[in-house]
């Protein structure tokens, strides 16, 4: 369990800012740009020091300021991965590992060679680090972090300094580390798609304040949420089960009672696939549908109607696993007379669904 | 060196000597001063900053009559050596290195700061989780970083070193053998009559000798600065 609760005044701005997450699992910390996810981290790594509050890694108090307890950043065995990387321009890439990998104190969990294996560094070793790219410089930079063997890995925006495909590039070694390493990762961004490949947790920031908190499926139900990711991006993210290929060649994935259909090439049999359901490719129907061209269809019972603008209802719907959510105007809720308790179908086309493998390691739902 | 007389030639091999040595003795002091000042606001950080430079400012002359008055066998300093540990700078080449290394150490404190406020913070912060303690941060990342600095500082220390006059004359004399410096002994030549030709070859070699470290300066500069890949 990671634990935050702090305080802090720079100037005008105030952060004031609790959570806290299960470990291992990977924690978003999610907001626009400003709203003090970076002097949040650097609070949690020691860089920075907090007027008031307390940081908690399982049993082990790093920060405590009621009791004058500060462990200084270098003793917090803590992982940074900044922004700009920050790679020692006078060593090499091997060398700037190695930096890291002689200073690592207690249990290691990774080896330099298996390290250089998951981020693919092999052939970049003997290169001096202004000759590496941005992506590259990135898979240093975390490679150096794993290698002090730290009990915590937060990474401050990693792919904001790159461009689209680049960040394309690198998001794939992430989600390795994740999957591979039970390691507790903070992840600090502003771009909803890398969240919702990454984390199992979002923590939304803004102002300073954390308004809301908890598991990625039930926050995706949340107003905060939405209001800074954008009407079209509001959805539900499902993870579940791959169950085979039908005839077509979609991939047939059990989602609580039901079944989806969508594109997903390459998932395993068995597999967990995250699926993001937007609310706005969900059509409902207050009787069983026949003689549609739509793939799949979810039986499901209708949870609560919401207002969500003025045009539209947000409409939850129970299938069993995580609640999805579908938009529809606020004429077609009164035709219908949706009301909460009565059954209702679910209508997804399986060209608007996207999968993405997700083996998450295991940890309690928050 | 037969070119050389051989009164010449001491000349410049002492001018070697005690340039080397000042800027040696000079150069942690120059370091731990360079990182105080850069890094710390400190109570009289401003008149230990005023301190530093003020050899740039003072008559040379000026500077050699304090280290007389400080380092000289009467002095509190120069005392206290000479009585328990039996050491003379006064009329001494070592004298001399001191007076030098007084003399240049505004350069290098400068040419260190310099690089030093070029050094990245946020590296020093990337150590910092990694592990490293403040000396090690400061030996393994600090250091290397403001190596330019460092090289700049003491090549055009050095330089300078060669040719420092005034605080040397004032404070060690001019005794050949001893403390007669290039400068010093082109001082000596010019005051003696028929000594135009000796004086026009010391002064050559000066200018040479400045040239070649103004040079050497800027190549290792620029060598080190791309070894860091700026």
């Amino acid at each position: 369990m990671l634990r935050v609760a702090v305080q802090k005044r720079r100037g005008s701005f105030e952060l004031d800012a609790r959570f806290e997450m299960p470990t291992p699992g990977v924690v978003a910390l999610f907001g626009r740009s400003g709203c003090g996810k970076s002097t949040l981290v650097e609070i949690i790594a020691g860089l920075l020091e907090a007027d008031s509050g307390l940081v908690q890694l399982d049993d082990e108090v790093l920060l405590d300021t009621r009791r004058r307890l500060d462990v200084p950043p270098e003793r917090r065995r803590i992982g940074y991965v900044f922004q700009d990387a920050r790679l020692f321009p006078h060593l090499n890439v091997e060398s700037n590992l190695r930096y890291a990998q002689k200073r690592a104190v207690g249990a290691s969990f990774v080896s330099f060679e298996s390290t250089i294996d998951l981020l693919g560094l092999a052939p970049l070793l003997a290169r001096r680090t202004h000759q590496l790219s941005g992506g590259e410089r990135q898979r240093v930079a975390i490679a150096r972090a794993l290698l002090t063997q730290p009990r915590l890995l937060l990474l401050d925006e990693p792919l904001a300094s790159l461009d689209a495909a680049k960040s394309a590039e690198l998001l794939p070694y992430l989600e390795s580390l994740r999957d591979r390493l039970a390691i507790p990762m903070v992840y600090v961004s502003h771009d909803f798609e890398e969240v919702l490949r990454l984390a199992t947790h979002i923590v939304l920031i803004e102002r300073g304040l954390v308004v809301a908190q908890g598991g990625i499926g039930e926050m995706n139900l949340r107003q905060e949420l939405r209001a800074i990711i954008g009407a079209d991006a509001v959805g539900a993210i499902v993870d579940g089960q791959v169950l085979g290929i039908d005839a077509a060649g979609l991939t047939r994935v059990r989602v609580g009672f039901g079944e989806l259909r969508l594109r997903a090439p390459g998932a395993a049999i068995g597999a967990t696939l995250r699926i993001q359901i937007l609310a706005r490719d969900v059509i409902v129907a207050s009787q069983a549908p026949q003689n549609l061209s739509v793939r799949n269809v979810l039986e499901a019972t209708v949870g609560a109607v919401t207002d969500d603008d003025d045009e539209a209802d947000l409409i939850s719907l129970d299938i069993g696993a995580t609640p999805i959510l579908a938009r529809i105007t606020k004429a077609a809720t009164r035709e219908l007379s949706l009301r909460p308790g009565m059954p209702a179908w679910a209508l997804i086309k399986a060209v608007s669904l996207r999968g993405r493998s997700f083996t998450s390691p295991a940890f309690p739902d928050a | 060196m037969n070119w050389l007389s051989p009164g010449e030639s001491e000349a410049l091999q002492l001018s070697l000597i005690v340039a080397t040595r000042g800027v040696l003795a000079a150069l942690p002091f120059a370091v731990l001063l360079a990182w105080m000042l850069s890094r710390h606001r400190f109570v009289g950080s401003i008149v230990l900053d005023a301190l530093v430079h003020l050899p740039l400012v003072l008559p040379p002359v000026v500077t050699g009559y304090l280290l007389l008055l400080t380092f000289g066998t009467r002095g509190a300093i120069g005392g206290w050596l000479d009585r328990t540990l039996d050491i003379r700078l006064i009329f001494t080449r070592n004298g001399a290195a001191l007076a030098t290394a007084v003399m240049t150490f505004p350069f290098m404190v400068r040419a260190m700061r310099l690089s030093l406020e070029n050094v990245d913070r946020g590296l020093e912060d990337a150590a910092r989780t990694l592990g490293a303690g403040p000396l090690d941060r400061f030996a393994t990342v600090t250091l290397p970083l403001m190596l330019p600095g460092i090289l700049a500082g003491v090549i055009t220390a050095f330089s300078a070193g060669l040719g420092e006059f005034g605080a040397v004359i004032t404070f060690v004399s001019n005794i050949p053998g001893e403390t007669r410096t290039l400068p010093l002994a082109l001082y000596t030549a010019l005051q003696s009559p028929g000594g135009d030709a000796a004086a026009a070859r010391l002064a050559g070699m000066s200018l040479t000798l400045g040239v070649c470290g103004l040079v050497l300066a800027e190549w290792l500069g620029r060598r080190t600065r791309r070894m860091l890949g700026r």
